[in-house]
């Protein structure tokens, strides 16, 4: 006979499903850096609850990060992030994070959760511009720790109706009025279709000079 | 320096305001073989001098390689040194594994350093009987040459060099003027 001995509280100190959720965020790479873009309700099941959520959170001066699924575990994210750029500040040697290392950063975080069964329950967009090279980054990075990196990244019902689009208007190249209207339909389309969505939304742009701007 | 009895251990200060066991420490850098560094805007160069203990033993080696943008070079109690060697590796690679990125070589000096303070303040402790130079190449901030101290200091160094007869090094490369070298101004030294 095995009895198994589990602390009592074990069970209520994992993640089994979110609560109040962020939806869709989508990023795509332009000429001169990258575009990020998401709605800005928090929904509680099928509810529009939050309709002033940000889900968009800046690192510093050259990657945001941006987040779907559950909110919480979004702050959570944002304060381990706020860490990393306070640590920088305190060695005041110059050097800050690039996009690239807090994406694989943030992989190694969302994977040891997920081994662990208490998974972070979000899906991550890292979007930035290399400090040094100048180049565009964009990543994603999934609860169950899938990261990829692309020229245009999309999460949750994004996926299915921003993509295609993307793949066949988005260059490398583009303007930045082409880029902010690409997105702005694929919000649109977004809106239309997908239930828990409103017509509120943000747009964050990183370039290489001007650094990272987001509208309200 | 004379015996005194203000120098049994780590944790006792002497009237002058010294701590003489972390003073004797720096005496064993000093008697060890002679290693010299120097660096430019892109390149940064150390280089050692073997030495045997005996005619018939091998070399002992004195550079290590820490990681693929980051060598040390050692001088002292060489045991001593290949333990910071160890740990500045094990540093570099968990840095590696996390950030996909290589660890920036001041931030990895200042973590030795700190490693080497804890064996100046704690009575079970002594002070690592080794002083360390770091060359290393960041891509974001060019090459550096640093120094660490068994005392817990650590320093960046256009030029530097540590151990027995060194100084005639150093005047030559403070006469020399280093600026503009490359790998051929070591290889000279």
């Amino acid at each position: 006979e095995v009895i198994s001995v589990k602390p009592v509280d074990a069970e209520k100190k994992r993640t089994l499903s979110p609560y109040v959720t962020g939806n869709s965020v989508l990023a795509i790479k332009y000429k001169g850096g990258v575009l990020m873009a998401c709605d800005m309700l928090g929904a509680y099941g099928s509810t529009k609850r939050y309709k002033n959520v940000q889900r968009v959170f800046k690192v510093n001066e050259t990657t945001i990060v941006g987040a779907s699924g559950e909110i919480s575990d979004f702050q959570y994210i944002s304060n381990l992030l706020e860490e990393l750029t306070t640590q920088d500040f305190c060695y005041d040697d110059g050097c800050t994070l690039t996009p690239k290392e807090i994406h694989a950063y943030l992989c190694r975080v969302l994977y040891n959760r997920r081994n662990k069964m208490d998974p972070l329950w979000n899906s991550l967009v890292v979007a930035g511009v290399d400090p040094l090279r100048g180049e565009s980054f964009i990543g994603s990075v999934g609860m169950l720790g899938t990261s990829y990196t692309d020229s245009h990244v999309a999460t949750s019902f994004g996926n299915y109706l921003s993509r295609p689009l993307f793949r066949e208007f988005q260059r490398d190249d583009m303007s930045l009025e082409e880029a902010v209207s690409l997105m702005q339909e694929a919000l649109r389309v977004l809106f239309y279709r997908d239930k828990t969505s409103i017509n509120k939304y943000i747009l964050a742009k990183v370039e290489k000079e001007e650094g990272v701007a987001i509208s309200k | 320096m004379f015996r005194n009895q203000y120098d049994t251990d780590v944790v006792t200060w002497s009237p002058q305001g010294r701590i003489f066991q972390v003073e004797y420490a720096m005496e064993a850098v000093k008697q060890g073989s002679v290693a010299v560094g120097l660096k430019n805007d892109s390149f940064a160069v150390i280089a050692t001098l073997k030495r045997a203990p005996s005619e018939l033993s091998s070399y002992q080696r004195k550079i290590f390689k820490i990681d693929d943008h980051l060598g040390i070079a050692i001088s002292g109690l060489t045991a001593d040194g290949r333990i910071l060697c160890r740990y500045m590796r094990n540093e570099c690679l968990n840095h590696r594994y996390v950030y996909e990125s290589a660890m920036p070589v001041g931030r990895l000096v200042r973590q030795v350093a700190d490693k080497a303070q804890v064996g100046t303040q704690r009575s079970w402790k002594r002070p690592y009987g080794v002083g360390l130079m770091s060359a290393g190449y960041d891509e974001k901030s060019g090459a550096h040459v640093y120094y660490n101290c068994p005392s817990g200091n650590f320093y960046e160094y256009k030029a530097f060099a540590m151990g027995s007869r060194s100084q005639a090094a150093k005047t030559y490369m403070e006469r020399r003027g280093i600026g503009g070298g490359g790998e051929r101004d070591a290889m000279t030294m």
